[in-house]
């Protein structure tokens, strides 16, 4: 069993940087983060990562492992082939802070833009709702997000296009999708999403869906059901016809 | 000075979890300007981990229950050092919280007449936790945060409050600094919501990520408030132990509440073995009855693996130190033992279990569905904090409030699982009320420039050059510290290795003052791992000293030196403040008297 590994990792900041390489003790069972803690604990106290939980759960340690968009903390290092350098860089999309710590707070802006959830009615007399559990189900897959933002970064539209201002991204569709399909929920958010919010830009190549670690089929649970929702909306014969005779 | 970026609001909120999102938004909620201070991202606080639920008599599984019986159960997980009033609150206002939040938009599972499901938890009499499968903290959070962006609340992501600055006796605002690049902040506040959960990192094997340094807990010791009940930290009873890397990393009681069994070595089911006498009646006495129970029968009672917290750790230690360990110095877990019940019960473990299923399958290569897991002890929750007014959660500084995990009373020695969210619903909104109240009723209060500069002057002491140039690795003192603390005031303590842990923390100070970063000020772990080790040092002395106090055992925290309960104890809390001389000062509180109708309800319920 290999008991060293060296890795590369992207030290810097916006205005420039380069790999550095670390070698430092593997053991069984370590995931990517521990090597990056072990490095920072030992070799580079200001070595920059963003972390919290440790176990999947609250998606901070996103970052590119070998070129593959990973959670740092879900990655184990026997998966990975040892005997050469493993690279560690942070997420592409985004602007860099430091390090592997990217700017993404414009995630945290976009979530803004969309309409709240809106209730319908309490079903009871004492203000609380009937739900069937088959309802639950159909966007609990959608709330299993963790807003690691890793399908972001992999959006070629975000990633390569650049077009921050007119698409939301994948992790928006699914938040979308899990208020247009909450069983509860009486908003219409279609025309925002057709007008402004660029579903029509997702040409459906499923790199968000590849890269989730919730396992969220984000294209073809949220974003074609939610393409069709708009289609129907708004390229219906009949109900454009409805529009024109509308005042 | 040091250029510093300066905000003002009616109210500050530090801490951005379940408690700070829900004092935010009932602050907000009154027409105030409030600042919510976040030291990671929005949405990444411990709420996010929490799995099994929310505790609350909803009564939609079983009919029985009701405010009295979940008042009677946090009382009995307490050990009666609960703030009574506290828990009566608790108990009779979670139900509308919960409520509240599925108003907000959290979707919880179903029972079959489509009302919000429940689940049986430890100590928890009826099945109560309105849960979503294993991920309920997620659902949580995000339902309170996704609330709260629309309501104007100002959110400072990714900033650490270093000083709290007050106004002659009330608190006037909070100093800190932004991790992006390193700037100073200054906020002035008519009243200040301390909200920053745990102190998990003081120790070697804990649940907690790395922001868990009792900040908030330190913050108001210095700035004058007292603190009570910091020997009581709970240890869960079950944590990963292998591979080392994910030791410490949380296994949900769920799996128990769903039918998983503790076993040792040679698969005995221990946890028969020794049943405390005040939970004698309520526990099954047979592996049968324990089943039904799991499986919703009204008339078994729970099985002693949905004891208490403090007790069924205290079963593994035994069991781990008597010889009878699993191979990684564990016990094992076993919730796959029910297909011997259940036909599709591989299916009905990933449904109810998902997020412990991926977690075994994906760190430790275990199938949960197939084999059993390995756990041991993990430092999880302080049930100690700030001594707060039960109706309003001030503290005793003017202006100061605490809700959450950083507030004592509501659990008393010992917290139930699924009493956390519940409790950051609840107080977080009382919070959030009386912090806002407090702020139209007070003018601004005023800062000296001079404290700014001193606390602005302590948070860049790290870059300075101190004549030793090795200086000391910030992360070797914080490591060396959760070593001692985990050896030394961990599960099962003792007088002299306290005391030892005493002069320990004395000479980890010394060396901390001499911890050096080294790099610049954007984004420096190894610079806010130094500061983050003056709060860690602070409250790790406060649980030495606390425990040190309390000879006898209860609840979370247990004397090898003084192994029963003594009356004496039993009927005072543990109180810690900074006195006159800057001395950190312990006393005894003794306890109000319990009120009469709920005197009668515990008696009733015993």
């Amino acid at each position: 069993m290999i008991t060293k590994a060296t890795f590369g990792i992207w030290r810097g900041d916006a205005r420039g940087g380069k790999f550095e390489n670390y070698e430092t003790r593997v053991s069984e069972g370590m995931v990517v983060l521990d090597a990056v803690h072990q490095i920072q604990a030992e070799q580079a106290n200001d070595l920059a990562v963003r972390w919290n939980c440790k176990a999947g759960k609250c998606g901070s340690c996103s970052a590119e492992v070998n070129g593959n968009p990973k959670l740092m903390c879900m990655t184990r290092l026997s998966d990975l082939p040892l005997g050469k350098t493993t690279t560690i860089e942070p997420m592409r999309a985004f602007p860099l802070i430091r390090d592997l710590v990217t700017d993404v707070s414009w995630n945290f802006r976009v979530k803004k833009q969309i309409k709240k959830f809106k209730p319908r009615p309490p079903d009871a007399p004492d203000g609380t709702w009937r739900i069937a559990q088959e309802d639950v189900d159909r966007v609990q897959e959608f709330r299993k997000c963790i807003e690691c933002f890793l399908c972001q970064d992999v959006c070629h539209v975000l990633r390569e296009h650049h077009l921050h201002n007119e698409f939301i991204g994948p992790r928006y569709f699914v938040y979308a999708a899990s208020l247009e399909m909450h069983p509860l929920d009486t908003e219409n958010r279609l025309a925002e999403l057709k007008k402004t919010q660029g579903i029509g830009l997702c040409n459906i190549t499923k790199c968000c869906t590849k890269v989730c670690p919730e396992n969220i089929t984000i294209t073809d649970n949220a974003i074609i059901p939610l393409k069709e929702r708009v289609v129907d909306e708004f390229y219906d014969p009949i109900k454009k016809l409805f529009r024109m005779l509308k005042p | 000075m040091a250029q510093i970026e300066t905000h003002e609001y009616d109210v500050l909120v530090i801490g951005a979890g379940g408690a700070g999102l829900r004092a935010a938004i009932e602050a907000s909620a009154s027409g105030l300007s409030v600042g919510l201070v976040c030291k990671s991202l929005l949405g990444k606080a411990h709420t996010v981990m929490a799995e099994g639920g929310i505790a609350a008599s909803l009564a939609n599984v079983d009919q029985r229950d009701n405010w009295k019986v979940h008042f009677a159960d946090t009382m009995r997980g307490g050990q009666y050092l609960n703030n009574w009033r506290m828990a009566e609150l608790h108990a009779r206002e979670a139900p509308e919280r919960v409520r509240e939040l599925e108003a907000w938009g959290a979707l919880f599972d179903r029972t079959k007449d489509g009302r919000i499901l429940q689940r049986n938890f430890g100590g928890h009499k009826y099945p109560r936790l309105a849960h979503v499968g294993d991920r309920t903290g997620l659902e949580m959070i995000r339902t309170l945060q996704d609330h709260g962006i629309h309501q104007g609340i100002e959110v400072h992501v990714e900033c650490t409050i270093t000083t709290l600055l007050k106004d002659d006796t009330r608190v006037a605002g909070g100093f800190g600094y932004d991790r992006e690049k390193g700037r100073f902040k200054l906020f002035h506040a008519k009243a200040i919501i301390l909200a920053t959960g745990g102190i998990g990192r003081a120790y070697k094997i804990t649940s907690n990520s790395w922001e868990y340094t009792g900040d908030g807990l330190a913050l108001a010791y210095q700035a004058g408030a007292d603190l009570m009940d910091m020997e009581f930290v709970q240890f869960h009873p079950t944590g990963m132990v292998w591979p080392p890397s994910v030791q410490g990393i949380l296994v949900t009681e769920s799996v128990r509440g769903e039918g998983g069994i503790l076993l040792n070595k040679d698969g005995r089911r221990f946890m028969f073995e020794d049943i405390p006498e005040l939970y004698r009646n309520q526990t099954a006495d047979n592996e049968e009855e324990g089943w039904r129970y799991t499986q919703g029968d009204p008339d078994a009672r729970r099985p002693p693996e949905l004891l208490t917290r403090d007790h069924i750790a205290r079963c593994i230690v035994r069991e781990i130190k008597e010889g009878r360990a699993s191979p990684h110095g564990g016990v094992y877990l076993d919730i796959s033992w029910i297909k011997k019940r259940l036909p599709n019960a591989e299916e009905i473990i990933k449904k109810k279990l998902p997020s412990m299923y991926h977690q075994f399958k994906q760190l430790a290569d275990i199938d949960i569905t197939k084999e059993a897991m390995e756990v041991g002890p993990t430092t999880h929750y302080m049930m100690g904090g700030v001594r707060v007014d039960a109706d309003t959660q001030m503290s005793t500084v003017p202006g100061l409030y605490a809700a959450g995990e950083c507030a004592a009373g509501l659990h008393g020695a010992n917290r139930l699982g699924g009493n956390s969210l519940s409790d950051l619903l609840v107080f977080g909104r009382r919070a959030g009320e009386h912090a806002a109240r407090f702020a139209k009723e007070h003018g601004a209060a005023r800062i000296d420039d001079k404290r700014v500069e001193e606390a602005a002057s302590a948070v860049l002491k790290p870059f300075e050059p101190d004549g030793d140039p090795r200086g000391a690795n910030p992360f070797q003192v914080q490591y060396d510290l959760q070593e001692m603390m985990q050896k030394l005031v961990g599960i099962v303590r003792k007088e002299d290795e306290m005391r030892q842990a005493v002069d320990e923390l004395q000479k980890l100070r010394e060396r901390a003052v001499r911890v050096r970063a080294n790099g610049n000020r954007e984004y420096n772990p190894g610079w806010h791992t130094a500061l983050d080790l003056v709060n860690l040092l602070t409250v790790s002395q406060m649980i030495a000293l606390a425990a040190l106090e309390r000879k006898e055992s209860r609840g979370a925290h247990f004397r090898e030196d003084y192994p029963n309960k003594s009356d004496t104890f039993g009927k005072c809390n543990i109180v810690v403040r900074k006195d006159a001389d800057g001395r950190m000062a312990i006393s005894r509180l003794p306890t109000s008297e319990l009120r009469a109708d709920l005197k009668l309800i515990v008696e009733e319920m015993k």
